[in-house]
């Protein structure tokens, strides 16, 4: 029977099934095939925090979803189109988030009375009639893979373990994919450890493929153009190496050490990972006993003339505290990134959140201010990365670059930057011991100089007791701790007239101007960019720099008669608006531990202005 | 040793800062400090590779009065800090100054780990049994029943033994020795700087207002020679103000025999060897008897590689391997696709 071929513009998938089930990676798999013939895409990672629960519960479920499409694609979908379950649990879990109408595919050899029990289901889903919105396809995927596989005598643990793979393959075929990718991938990932784990690999996933083109069930498949993404070469990145890259092409840039002193912490062991893989680069990883050790390391490697980053997550950063204020007081650039996660306390190690803000901007003892950024997209990451330590270097001071889980496992295609239209780094160390005074001030920047150990003549000390202005030894003048106090304070405010003006995505008035940062970049812009389309006067801006903002950011709220802050936290960048703009903004806030919906943010939108305008 | 020019020229003068000492009258920290300042000139470096780093307490104000590069931190993160420099740069000869509160209470966890990396620090951890710069609560190290502004019916923690600790930790270079002595304060302060890796120094401090006397029964003439027992490599453990005394091992229990009624000899005494890692345990564990003397000097001295040597090799095998890093194919990974 001939097949249909249509081509759509775009389409969500997710992939769902037991955290053993191999979930992530078939759908990074997926993910990369999807990148490499240029459509623009979106993922979005969402698993337990325990590493193998119970197969089979509903609290061990994992998923990756994926939207890719030939148009922009901002967000990984408020929605699916199409549900992969590879067990009961995984279904009911998931399914809804499935659009009506939408396409399950699942494995229905899982769908015994162990299974149904174990995710909390009285009847069978498949047979009692709860999926009839849906077009659901059974497929015996644990049959046809112990099928594909009988002659190689492998333990049934075994092949369980390859069924992700011919899921992998389904849906390879349904949505017009090569699966060359993938099976270069198996080759180089088991074919050296094990030929016959790479062959059984190789095998279901050609039987996944095989199935869809073969089974008389499936009659349309489906294309996805390459999206119309500015000219450049790209690759797939996720957030976590995007932000790793960043750092070693600062250090480069600038000509210095890379030093990372981290702790692992879900979600941002990943950029400990990346680094570590790249000592060719000099880039010193420094795995420490604990979150303290790991900045105060960094603390220690700035101050010997490295480029000193430190990476963590919520907690972590809690711990960090008070070093954080010695990094203030010493003045030595370091950058801290924090991957933030649910909170409070451990929270939800694996969930997305918004809610470090404040900790980042204020959480310190004393009068500590920290410039604080944030990333926006996956991709952003490089470039906030690379800027923190930018920023770092030239003002001497530590620099907290904020992103979150959802950022750094999520991906999305990078147009990769050439290293010669980075910006400069330059770095000047303190030489000349006639002039060095530890504490005087560059006139513009404010910044102190960096005289590193083993620079002859300037033997010094710095430490954290209040120090004398210019010379840096200790004081307890309390005109001189107010000079300090005021001194290191508008060092930091003075970056603001070293980043770019804010920008509006959108017209530069209108009835309502949406504020954000961070990750809700791209659920922001589809709700505004619906908006508009539906004729409201609204537009959008997000902040990168958030201590300081933008020089222009006062201005730009006066030009509009509304401000709203959506945010996934109880209402922090907010409470800083209100307190340095004086305006009545409006928050839309939903911490659930998962991205913001663009649906959501529209209709409170539309709340706002009383609806469309058009219809 | 060979000496540069530049070194040959210093002196105890070219280690002392501008800034005035402000410990207190009569403390132990005094000596420390001159001791370190006159042994420092002898080291075959320039000036400005010695780093001092320290935490807080009465003992981390030590780098403000030494005219070399340092950085006075947070309360026990001294180790961490030291190590970010070491690793930044491992041809600084870095030193670390810390007490029993900072080094090894808020402290404890840094210390250990440093000292099992065997990353080359030199740790002074003067030792006075309180906290003096909080005025006078208990230290991990306090004894057993002793009366403290935190404590005042009695000190209930059990101590720790600075030199157990660090020998638990897998420190490769361990010693004991006391404000007081200061040429036995000078030649442990050498040994920690010739020595590859960590070094932990215990040094008994006095701390003259809110502990005094804590070790006079060590430190003071009087009793000192029938108290203490100095370690050398490869002899026996003889002590006593006339030499008559030693220290012999019972099986693994070391105890305290006559050499002078003829019973036995020098020959029946435990002969020290630095290179025992077990003789030291041994060794550390005598505080528990006050019978036995206390010993000063090195534990042990082992040979392992330190970490900043092995992170070095890693680069440089990595370099070796896959060349120096581009950049450039760097941020390009491994898949890419062009839009035209």
């Amino acid at each position: 029977m001939a097949k249909q071929l249509k081509t759509l513009e775009e389409v969500t998938i997710r992939f769902a099934g037991d955290s053993g089930d191999g979930m992530q990676l078939t759908g990074t798999q997926f993910t990369n095939t999807v990148a490499a013939l240029g459509a623009d895409l979106a993922t979005f990672p969402d698993y337990p925090a325990e590493i193998r629960a119970p197969a089979g519960t509903k609290y061990g479920v994992s998923g990756f979803q994926i939207k890719f499409g030939s148009t922009d694609i901002l967000t990984p979908g408020d929605t699916c189109d199409v549900l992969v379950a590879m067990n009961p649990a995984a279904l009911v879990t998931n399914v809804k988030i499935l659009r009506d109408g939408g396409t399950i595919i699942v494995n229905e050899d899982a769908f015994n009375d162990k299974n149904l029990k174990l995710a909390n289901l009285s009847t069978n889903p498949l047979e009692d009639g709860s999926l009839a919105r849906f077009n659901v396809h059974r497929v015996a995927i644990t049959k046809m893979t112990a099928g594909a596989l009988a002659d190689m005598n492998l333990s049934t643990r075994m092949v369980d373990k390859t069924k992700n793979f011919f899921a992998l393959g389904l849906m390879y075929w349904m949505y017009n994919r090569p699966i060359d990718g993938s099976v270069k991938f198996i080759q180089e990932k088991f074919g050296k450890k094990d030929a016959e784990i790479a062959e059984a690999n190789v095998r279901v996933l050609k039987a996944g493929y095989n199935y869809g083109d073969t089974t008389e069930v499936f009659t349309t498949r489906y294309d996805v153009k390459a999206a119309h993404l500015p000219p450049g070469t790209y690759r797939n990145i996720m957030g976590n190496v995007a932000a790793a890259l960043g750092l070693i092409a600062a250090a480069k840039k600038a000509n210095l050490e890379l030093f990372l002193g981290s702790y692992p912490i879900t979600p941002a062991s990943d950029i400990l990972h990346e680094l570590s893989k790249f000592k060719e680069f000099g880039v010193k990883t420094f795995q420490a006993e604990d979150e303290i050790a790991a900045i105060t390391s960094a603390i220690g490697a700035s101050y010997a003339g490295a480029l000193a980053a430190t990476t963590t997550s919520g907690p972590g950063l809690a711990l960090k505290t008070e070093a954080m204020g010695l990094a203030v007081i010493l003045e030595l650039p370091l950058v801290i990134i924090n991957v933030q996660r649910g909170g409070p306390s451990t929270g939800l190690p694996t969930k997305t959140e918004q809610a470090d803000l404040l900790q980042a901007v204020v959480g310190r003892n004393g009068e500590a201010p920290m410039c604080v950024i944030s990333a926006s997209t996956p991709a952003d990451c490089f470039e906030v990365a690379y800027e923190a330590a930018r920023l770092a270097v030239k003002f001497m001071t530590p620099v907290i670059a904020l992103t979150d889980g959802y950022l750094g496992n999520g991906a999305e295609p990078w147009r990769i930057p050439k290293v010669s239209d980075l910006k400069d780094i330059p770095v000047t160390f303190a030489s000349d011991p006639k002039t060095f005074q530890p504490y005087a001030r560059d006139p513009k920047t404010l910044a102190r100089p960096w005289a590193i150990p083993g620079t002859p003549g300037l033997e010094h000390r710095i430490g954290g007791l209040e120090k004398a202005d210019i010379t840096g030894n200790i004081s307890y003048d309390p005109d001189n701790h107010h000079v300090m106090i005021k001194k290191r304070a508008a060092k930091i405010d003075g970056i603001a007239n070293d980043i770019p003006d804010q920008k509006i995505e959108g017209e530069p008035q209108g009835d309502l101007l949406v504020l954000g940062w961070g990750s809700t970049y791209g659920a922001i812009k589809s709700a505004v960019d619906a908006a508009r389309a539906d004729g409201l006067k609204v537009s959008h801006a997000h902040l990168r720099y958030i201590h300081p903002f933008p020089k222009n950011l006062g201005e730009i709220f006066g030009r509009f008669t509304h401000v709203l802050i959506p945010e996934i936290n109880n209402g922090q960048l907010i409470t800083l608006i209100r307190a340095k703009y004086l305006i009545p903004a409006i928050g839309f806030n939903m911490i659930k531990g998962l991205p913001l919906r663009a649906e959501e943010i529209e209709s409170k939108i539309e709340g706002i202005l009383g609806g469309k305008t058009n219809g | 040793m060979a000496e540069t020019t530049a070194t040959a020229k210093m002196t105890i003068k070219d280690f002392q800062s501008d800034q005035d000492v402000r410990w207190c009258p009569g403390c132990g920290d005094y000596s420390i400090l001159a001791q370190v300042q006159r042994v420092f000139p002898e080291f075959n470096h320039p000036k400005e590779n010695f780093v001092a780093i320290s935490g807080i307490g009465c003992s981390s104000r030590f780098p403000y009065y030494m005219d070399i590069y340092g950085l006075h931190g947070i309360h026990g993160r001294a180790p961490a800090i030291a190590s970010g420099v070491k690793l930044a740069n491992p041809k600084l000869d870095v030193w670390v100054a810390t007490g029993d509160g900072d080094g090894l209470s808020i402290g404890g966890n840094h210390m250990i780990h440093m000292l099992r990396r065997n990353m080359g620090i030199k740790v002074l951890l003067f030792n006075n049994q309180i906290y003096g710069l909080t005025k006078g609560q208990f230290s991990p190290t306090s004894q057993m029943g002793q009366v403290t502004k935190s404590t005042p019916m009695g000190v209930i923690d059990p101590p720790f033994i600075p030199v157990s600790l660090a020998l638990g930790a897998g420190a490769t270079l361990v010693a004991r020795t006391m404000d007081r002595d200061p040429k036995h304060l000078q030649e442990m302060v050498r040994r920690a700087e010739n020595h590859q890796g960590s070094a932990f120094i215990e040094i008994y401090q006095n701390c003259s207002v809110f502990n005094d006397g804590a070790f006079f029964l060590y430190t003071e003439k009087e009793s000192r020679d029938d108290h203490v027992v100095y370690l050398e490599h490869g002899k026996p453990l003889v002590f006593g103000k006339n030499k008559e005394k030693g220290v012999r091992l019972n099986g693994f229990t070391p105890e305290v025999v006559s050499i002078a009624d003829g019973k036995y000899s020098v020959n029946d005494l435990l002969v020290h060897n630095e290179k025992d890692g077990t003789l030291a345990f041994i060794l550390a564990n005598m505080i528990h008897d006050p019978e036995l003397p206390r010993p000063m000097g090195v534990f042990t001295a082992l040979e392992r590689p330190t970490y900043e040597s092995m992170m070095v090799q890693q680069i440089a095998k990595a370099r070796s391997k896959r060349g120096e890093g581009d950049l450039q194919k760097l941020l390009e990974g491994d898949e890419t696709w062009v839009i035209q």
